[in-house]
């Protein structure tokens, strides 16, 4: 059976040169810093909105578009992430941010090393299903257990504030404190991920997506350096699942859902395989279109209501027309070798 | 004391201006928007819930209190996990003055929460999750449906009065199937009968022959279940087909054979069922609401157009009693609504101390396409609404 | 539990099976001979059913007559669809496949919507299968239950026939073991597709019509039975019928007996089935053949 993975190009950086191409994402992240200033309060919690979905987007990158490992349940990591920090937070206090972030990474990783474990002895259509499998499980047991409220969810009672002895940091309740906080996760978790991809880590991974064979004569315990980007894939994930629920303040099984699993990966997807910026500008496009086309404003009722429809005809044009993805429209007008 | 005249003058020119402010705030339009589910299974609920808002509305001269309606409409997926990012839409996009929704219990519990953080006006026209008015109860939550407790209650109270001493139910394990199970439970139990089994599968699992052998095998002396939608329609049909009907009598709460008897045909026919609105009610309110809704919509009018027309009065009560200034006058504006009679096409009721409807529950059998009327459940039946702390 | 009533939830666990095999069979075609993974296959078992609830009125009780008319009617549909749409998606990869297909639910979710609308709706079972069996006082088995079994029964048969004895089904499996040679042999292999495709749809459309009446019609009913059929045709072996028919038998045993024995965590009993068949054969069941 053919590879599921296109080979594309960009995980693989050859020694480069040309050392600015981190301008063009700090450029994006220094606009999203100032964007506050111009921006009121929805359209504020908007550009959060597509920030944590980009930090799941870039967690399931490095998996599927990097190494190769198509996940369709990788929500269940979000899910995870965003339980560990309702279940966690104190009551009737506010709790501390890194702790419930710490925990919130913890528990998805662990799930994660479970899953990856026992699913990696699997291959391309069957390592996609038995991941759906295991995220269809933990889902099962948070929606039909009263472990996290059961199928309604649980709230969120008091948002994190980050304290250094007496002095408030920041507060999570005061949504500019959560916005500045999310984007610094997102610059972190992507500065991170284009070092991993740098790195003799990063190379081994994509020689494992372009031919594991390959690689195993070569030295290399595959197994365990896919495991290794699973858990990490899976802890990245459970950041994202901590920054919803502090911005939401309300958790429920529906995270972890086959939807959600399917959503992010359609994220990628349309943002371009196999390249980090390709998971943010998926998360973007991916957010601002549903928002489009359910725009009562923009559309008028009738067109708005039917956006299933639109959104679904403009989803197999991009794939029809665009198999390179978003990404792939820059790279058609530059001679820049692809870079993360 | 002497003001000088300037100071007077100017004094006298500030009043003016901000009594002609108010008076522009007062005709600006109310912002009603509408969180309903335009797609998904409960589509039809959502527009039909619409329709009995914008109905009352209408028959108030599109003003409610001297303003007029502005309508802002998000759909809600039916996915707790959207919920909100939806929501949001409303309270910080459009920005609107009253929230109206919605279906599913898991996105209503979201809206709740977003509601009592902004202070927006919530009024919950269907779902039926405690929590709303329980542990999320607030002065701007109000609800003009019913608590999954309440018609279970009443079933309980029914099935014990009718001799059932041992009694299964069968639902979904979910919110909403728990809730009701418990209330009937509560009921039951007090009216010396005993829940011998509870039964439940997976939701949206409709596999229920499994289950049905097993009350087959258990032959209790009734079953009381909690179902909707399509899985209602499926399960009162294989209940029928495996004849367990002639044996063990069915009891539902009212959703088991509401919107569905089209589909159940004559598997549903004389099942009994309770819920705070029925067919053939046959009162002047109901026959003059049922009217102007098939005049208006082409279409029967069901408990969900009730609970949608009855928002619209909830919040016109409210909008009234302060001469539509609502930004002015917020708080006594709540107040009005939460002690107000809404003389519902239901029968007349008042909010409870969480602002859940105080209402009567109707016992109804199914005779033809109509769940008829068959006597008062109970009377005035509020929910205990446990864990609201009070306002 | 006593022995009848042991026996009778066997009745159920196989009665589900079957019918969860007929739809899965189509999937496994699909994808085991075409290489598409198709995640609108739900959206045809929904097809099925609708198919049923508009045309059983007209058939009355010639149920089965009904059901053979929409088998055509549904065949065409999937080989217009094929060649339209579908014929796009050989070239590339499993990803695309599944965002393209995952964007055709939304489609046709909403082209259902505008076109029939979002009420729930019911379809008679026809008047010849409308008593039961009864099982000894306790409960009855109803008649069109075994019906819809013995059908899956006879479309298995017949597909095990098709398949392995007649020149179509050799061209199939030469099909989908190499493609390029089979070409070279002078047989289109497009028209192939298409028909391996519509053959697909069809059975698809067959088990919502069979299912409509027992079950009732309603929007979203798609979702449920598609997660179901991925489950079954992965741990059947993708591209094999007898391992569908195998693995749709066992989710209904797990499924049934889950329910009576684990109520909680009855949701989960599928997926751990998956999981440990998948870790302990990681290419299903009956990986090769059909």
């Amino acid at each position: 059976m053919h590879s599921s993975v296109p080979l594309a190009a960009g995980a693989v950086a050859p020694r480069a040169r040309w050392r600015g191409d981190w301008l063009a994402p700090a450029a994006v992240a220094v606009v999203l810093a100032f964007a506050p200033l111009v921006l009121e309060t929805y359209y504020q919690e908007l550009v959060m909105k597509i920030v944590i979905y980009a930090i799941f987007a870039l967690s399931l990158e490095l998996l599927a578009g990097t190494t190769g490992l198509v996940s369709l349940g990788h929500a269940a990591f979000f899910g995870i992430g965003a339980y560990a920090t309702a279940l966690a937070a104190p009551q009737y206090e506010a709790g501390s941010p890194l702790l419930l972030l710490g925990l919130s990474m913890l528990a998805a990783a662990a799930y994660a090393l479970l899953v990856g474990a026992l699913s990696l002895r699997t291959r391309e259509v069957y390592f996609i299903m038995v991941t759906l499998a295991f995220a269809q499980m933990a889902y099962f047991v948070f929606h039909d257990t009263p472990i996290g409220g059961g199928s309604d969810g649980m709230y969120l009672m008091m948002r994190p504030v980050l304290k250094a002895g007496d002095t408030v940091l920041a507060d999570f309740e005061r949504p500019l404190h959560l916005y500045f906080a999310a984007l610094g996760l997102l610059v972190l978790c992507y500065a991170f991920l284009a070092l991993v991809l740098r790195s003799r880590f990063g190379h081994a991974l994509a020689g494992i997506r372009i031919n594991e064979q390959r690689m195993r004569a070569a030295g290399f315990q595959t197994y365990r350096y896919k495991l290794a980007a699973f858990v990490l894939a899976g802890a990245l994930a459970g950041i994202a699942g901590f920054l919803y629920v502090s911005k939401n303040g309300v958790v429920n099984p529906e995270l972890l859902s086959w939807h959600e699993s399917g959503a992010v990966l359609m994220m990628i997807i349309l943002g371009g395989l196999g390249s980090l910026r390709g998971a943010v500008i998926g998360a973007a496009a991916f957010v601002l279109l549903k928002e489009f086309y359910s725009s009562e404003a923009l559309l008028g009722p009738a067109i708005a209501g039917r956006w299933q429809l639109t959104l679904g005809l403009t989803m197999i044009a991009f794939v029809a027309l665009l198999p390179k993805g978003l990404v792939g429209i820059g790279r058609r007008f530059s001679f820049k070798r692809s870079r993360p | 004391m002497h003001l000088p005249a300037t100071l007077r003058t100017t004094a006298a020119a500030v009043a003016l201006f901000a009594a002609g402010l108010a008076g522009a705030q007062n005709n600006a339009p109310i912002k009603v928007g509408f969180m309903l589910p335009a797609t998904g299974t409960y589509a039809n609920l959502g527009t039909m819930i619409e329709n009995g808002f914008k109905l009352h509305v209408a028959e108030q001269g599109g003003k409610l209190g001297g303003r007029e309606v502005q309508y802002f409409k998000v759909d809600d997926e039916s996915d707790p996990a959207k919920a909100s990012d939806n929501v949001n839409k409303l309270i910080k996009r459009d920005k609107v003055d009253v929230l109206v929704g919605t279906v599913h219990s898991g996105v209503a519990a979201t809206m709740a929460k977003a509601a009592k953080e902004s202070k927006t006006i919530l009024i919950v026209p269907n779902a039926g999750a405690d929590v709303i008015t329980g542990p999320m109860c607030g002065p701007n939550i109000f609800r003009t449906s019913f608590s999954n407790w309440q018609p279970a209650f009443a079933m309980g109270k029914v099935a014990a009065e009718r001799g059932h001493k041992k009694v299964v139910t069968v639902t979904w394990n979910y919110a909403a199937g728990q809730e009701s199970v418990k209330g009937f439970t509560e009921a039951f139990e007090k009216g010396g009968g005993k829940v011998t089994g509870n039964l439940t599968l997976p939701f949206p699992n409709v596999e229920f022959q499994a289950l049905l052998t097993q009350i087959a095998a258990d032959k209790p002396d009734a079953v009381y279940v909690f179902f909707a939608g399509g899985g209602a329609v499926k399960f009162v049909k294989d209940y029928v087909a495996a004849g367990l009907n002639k044996t063990i009598p069915l009891y539902g709460a009212g959703f088991l054979t509401d919107g569905t008897l089209e589909a159940q045909g004559a598997a549903a026919q004389g099942l009994f069922t309770t819920l705070h609105y029925a067919d053939k009610l046959d009162t002047p309110r109901d026959n003059a609401f049922r009217a102007a809704f098939t005049k208006a919509y082409h279409a029967d009018a069901d408990v969900y157009a009730v609970q949608g027309y009855d928002a619209a009065q909830l919040l016109a009560t409210g909008l009234k009693s302060v001469g539509g200034d609502f930004d002015g006058k917020r708080d006594a504006m709540l107040k009005a609504m939460h002690t107000a009679t809404i003389d519902s096409p239901r029968g007349k009721f008042t909010l409870s101390a969480a602002n859940n409807p105080v209402q009567d529950i109707y016992l109804r059998q199914v005779v033809g396409t109509d769940n008829v009327v068959k006597g008062v459940a109970i009377k005035a039946l509020a929910d205990p609404a446990r864990g609201c702390r009070p306002f | 539990m006593d022995f009848p009533t042991f026996l009778v939830q066997c009745l159920n666990a196989i009665q589900y099976g079957l019918l969860l095999f007929l739809v899965a069979s189509g999937l496994t075609l699909i994808f085991g001979i075409m290489g598409v993974i198709n995640l609108a296959h739900g959206s045809f078992y929904m097809i099925g059913a609708y198919l049923a609830y508009l045309l059983a009125p007209m058939f009355g009780d010639h149920f089965i007559t009904m059901l053979v008319a929409g088998m055509l009617m549904a065949a065409v549909f999937g080989f217009v669809l094929e060649w339209v749409f579908f014929s796009f998606l050989y070239g590339r990869d499993h990803l695309q496949q599944v965002l393209m297909t995952y964007a055709l639910i939304l489609v046709f979710e909403e082209l259902r919507s505008i076109l029939v609308g979002n009420e729930v709706h019911g379809v008679q079972a026809p008047g010849w299968l409308a008593g039961g069996i009864s099982l000894g006082g306790m409960m009855t088995y109803p008649a069109y239950n075994l019906f819809a079994s013995a059908a899956c029964l006879v479309v298995a048969f017949a597909l095990y026939w098709v398949v392995n004895r007649t020149r179509l089904g050799m061209m199939v499996r030469a099909g989908a073991s190499n493609r390029d040679m089979t070409r070279g042999l002078g047989i289109n292999i497009r028209l192939l597709y298409r028909a391996v495709f519509a053959g697909g749809v069809a059975l698809a459309a067959l088990a919502g019509m069979i299912a409509a009446p027992a079950a009732s019609v309603y929007p979203g009913m798609g979702g449920g039975v598609l997660i179901m059929c991925f489950v079954v045709v992965v741990i059947g072996g993708i591209g094999s019928i007898s391992g569908a028919l195998l693995a749709a038998l066992l989710v209904g045993f797990v499924d049934t007996f889950g329910k009576v024995f684990f109520a909680q965590l009855s949701g989960i009993g599928v997926y751990v089935l998956m999981a440990v068949i998948l870790v302990w054969r990681p290419q299903g069941l009956r990986n090769k053949g059909f």
